[in-house]
C-alpha cells in the first residue's frame, strides 16, 4: 500500500495506453505515459470506474483471499448486504450464512445487522446535531474521500459514525473473543465486500486509527465456491441471520435513508450524480430543512459495487423480493453490550488540487494555464494521455508534460519543421 | 493591492440550466489557488446568488472576478430595469420576481440578503431603465 492506500492498481501488461480510463475517472487521477496508464495516488478515491471501463482488464483491486484463514485460530466471516442479492432463487438468507460458515470460516456476522445498529445511532446523532444539517453519508469512503479532496467546506457535515462493515468487525470480534477466550488479535475479521474502495477503507481507515477488519475478500472470488456450496444447506440451514429489512436495504440506494425514518432526506447514487449534489451542497442550494443526505458511488448504491457478480438492477430485485418477509428491523443496540460507533480520528481537507503552497506562485501558474490551454485545439482527445486539454496544459506548468505531447500541435510543429528544411536545403 | 487575476464571464438570458456556471468554474479555480474554504463558499453563494438575479431581472449580463492577495472582487453588472428602491430588495423576504419564476422555486427574496452577507463590502450601482453594477469584496 502506498501512502494514499489505494486499492485500484494497473496490470502492466495488459495496457495498451488507450484514452478509456482517463476520460471517466471522477478525479482526473489518471494519464497515460509511455503508453501505460498512471494512477497519481493521491487524486485516486478508489470508485472503480477505471476497473469498470476498462475494455482489456488491466485494471484491478487489491484484496485478500480466502487462504488467509489460515493465519488464525479463529474466522468470522462479514457479509456485506450486497452479497445477498447475488444469488438467483435465494428465499432464505440461512442458506447463504450456513454456506459461507462451511467454506472455511468459524462463524458468521451480517454487516446487515450491524447496519441496524448505524441506522438507530444515525438517528440520534442527528437529531442532536441540527447544526450540521445536511448531514451526509459517510458509509460509501469513496464519497468520504471525495469530500476530503474535492470539497472543503462540507467536511465538518460528514456524519462522524463508522460504517456498519467496521461496526461489523468490532461486535464480531468481541463476541468471538468472549466465545473462545482467544486473545482478540488471534481472530481473524474477513470482511466479504463488493467494492475495492472497501478494502482501501481498512488498510487505510476513516475517522478511526486502526480498522476493525483484518481481511477483505472480493464477493467475486468467493461466489464461486459459495454457489457450489449452497445447495446443501437448502433442506437445513442453520439458523444465524439477526437482521431485518433497514439493515438488509442498506445494500441499495435509499437503504440507509430509509431506516432514519425521516422524509426530509436525499438519496443519490453513481459518481457523477454524487459530485453534482455535493456542488449544489457547497452552493447552499439544497432547503435548510434538510436532515441528511445518502450519496453512494455505484450505479444502485453497493450493488453496484465492482467486486460483486450480478447486475445491479437486477441485484436490486432480488433484495426486495429477499426482504419482503423480514421484519423492519431485528439488531437492536441494547443487545450488543458496549460499542463504539463514533468516529475518533478527524476526517480533514486535503488539497491535492492546489497547484503551489502560496497564493501568488499558485495564481502564477493558472495564469499559464490558461494561456496555454488556448493553444490546444479543445477536442479534448486525449491523445496526449491527459483527459482534458485543460490537464494537459496543468501537466505543462507542473513539468510533467511537454506541449508536443498534443498531437495537433506536434501535426503542426513537423509541419513547420519540414517547411523550414525544404528552405533551408533550397538556399544550400 | 495589485490584482493578479483576472476571469470574465457571460451570464445569458433566462437560461436556469445554465445558472452557477460562472460560481462553478470560480470556485473551482479558488480550489486550485488555495484560497481558504471559508473564502470559496463566501463567493460561491454570492456569486450563484448573484447570477440568479441577473437571469431573473436583467435578462443576464456580465461578471468580472478579480483575485489579489488579500481580497477577491466581484463585478456583476447588467443593462436590466434597475432597482427601483434599494432599501426594499435588502430586506429579507422581498421579492419582484415573476410568478414563472418563483414556479421555479426561485425569487425568495433572499438574493441581495444572501449577497450582502456573503461579502465582507458590497456597493450597489443602479439606474432605473439602465442596468446595476453590484460590486462585492471577499477578504481572504
Amino acid at each position: 500500500m502506498d501512502r494514499y492506500g489505494n486499492s485500484v492498481y494497473l496490470i502492466e501488461n495488459l495496457c495498451k495506453g488507450c484514452t478509456n480510463c482517463i476520460n471517466r475517472c471522477p478525479t482526473q487521477a489518471i494519464r497515460v505515459r509511455n503508453n501505460k496508464a498512471v494512477i497519481t495516488p493521491g487524486r485516486c478515491i478508489d470508485c472503480g470506474e477505471c476497473i469498470r471501463i476498462c475494455p482489456h482488464h488491466a485494471k484491478k483491486a487489491k484484496r485478500d483471499f480466502i487462504d488467509a484463514t489460515d493465519k488464525y485460530k479463529y474466522t468470522v466471516a462479514l457479509p456485506a448486504p450486497s452479497l445477498c442479492a447475488q444469488f438467483n432463487n435465494l428465499e432464505d438468507i440461512n442458506i447463504l450464512l450456513s454456506a459461507i460458515k462451511s467454506i472455511g470460516f468459524d462463524d458468521v456476522f451480517e454487516v446487515s445487522a450491524a447496519a441496524e445498529i448505524v441506522s438507530e445511532e444515525s438517528r440520534k446523532y442527528i437529531a442532536e446535531h441540527k447544526d450540521q444539517w445536511p448531514l451526509i453519508s459517510t458509509a460509501c469512503p469513496t464519497v468520504v474521500r471525495l469530500v476530503q479532496v474535492r470539497f472543503p467546506n462540507l467536511c465538518d457535515k460528514l456524519l462522524p459514525l463508522i460504517t456498519p462493515a467496521e461496526l461489523a468487525g468490532e461486535l464480531a470480534r468481541k463476541q468471538a473473543v468472549e466465545k473462545t477466550g482467544y486473545k482478540p488479535e488471534e481472530i481473524g475479521i474477513f470482511f466479504l465486500s463488493p467494492c475495492a474502495s472497501k478494502v482501501t477503507s481498512v488498510k487505510n481507515p476513516i475517522g478511526m486509527q486502526k480498522s476493525n477488519i483484518d481481511e477483505v475478500l472480493a464477493i467475486k472470488d468467493i461466489y464461486p465456491i459459495l454457489l457450489s456450496e449452497m445447495p446443501k444447506f437448502v433442506e437445513q440451514p442453520e439458523d444465524l441471520s439477526r437482521s431485518g429489512k433497514i439493515g438488509l436495504s442498506w445494500g441499495i440506494t435509499g437503504g440507509e435513508v430509509g431506516g432514519l425514518l425521516s422524509d426530509s432526506c436525499v438519496a443519490a447514487d453513481g459518481i457523477e450524480n454524487v459530485i453534482h449534489v455535493l456542488e449544489d451542497l457547497e452552493d447552499d442550494k439544497f432547503s435548510q430543512n434538510l436532515e441528511f443526505i445518502e450519496l453512494n458511488a455505484c450505479n444502485g448504491g453497493c450493488v453496484g459495487g465492482v467486486m460483486n457478480v450480478e447486475n445491479p438492477f437486477a441485484a436490486k430485485a432480488k433484495m426486495q423480493h429477499l426482504r419482503k418477509y423480514l421484519p423492519v428491523a431485528a439488531a437492536r443496540s441494547d443487545s450488543y453490550g458496549e460499542y463504539h460507533v463514533e468516529w475518533t480520528a478527524q476526517v480533514e481537507y486535503q488539497p491535492v488540487f492546489e497547484l503551489a503552497d502560496n497564493l501568488k506562485e499558485s495564481m502564477e501558474k493558472m495564469n499559464k494555464i490558461e494561456e496555454l490551454t488556448k493553444e490546444f485545439p479543445g477536442l479534448d482527445c486525449g491523445c496526449c494521455g491527459a483527459p482534458t486539454c485543460k490537464a494537459l496544459a496543468e501537466d505543462i506548468v507542473k513539468g510533467i508534460a511537454r506541449k508536443q505531447d498534443c498531437i495537433h500541435v506536434l501535426r503542426e510543429y513537423i509541419h513547420k519543421l519540414s517547411e523550414d528544411i525544404a528552405e533551408l536545403s533550397e538556399s544550400i | 493591492m495589485s490584482e493578479l487575476m483576472e476571469l470574465n464571464y457571460t451570464v445569458s438570458n433566462e437560461d436556469f440550466t445554465r445558472a452557477g456556471e460562472a460560481s462553478s468554474d470560480v470556485k473551482k479555480k479558488l480550489k486550485q489557488l488555495g484560497v481558504s474554504p471559508d473564502a470559496i463558499r463566501k463567493v460561491a453563494i454570492a456569486l450563484y446568488e448573484g447570477e440568479i438575479n441577473m437571469i431573473i431581472h436583467a435578462y443576464g449580463g456580465k461578471i468580472k472576478v478579480t483575485i489579489s492577495e488579500n481580497e477577491i472582487t466581484l463585478i456583476l453588472a447588467d443593462k436590466g430595469p434597475g432597482i427601483a428602491d434599494i432599501d426594499k430588495a435588502m430586506q429579507a423576504g422581498y421579492s419582484t420576481a415573476p410568478d414563472k419564476v418563483r414556479s421555479l422555486g426561485f425569487g425568495a427574496g433572499m438574493g441581495l440578503p444572501n449577497m450582502k452577507k456573503n461579502s465582507d463590502k458590497m456597493d450597489i450601482q443602479t439606474e432605473i431603465g439602465v442596468g446595476t453594477t453590484v460590486t462585492m469584496v471577499i477578504n481572504i
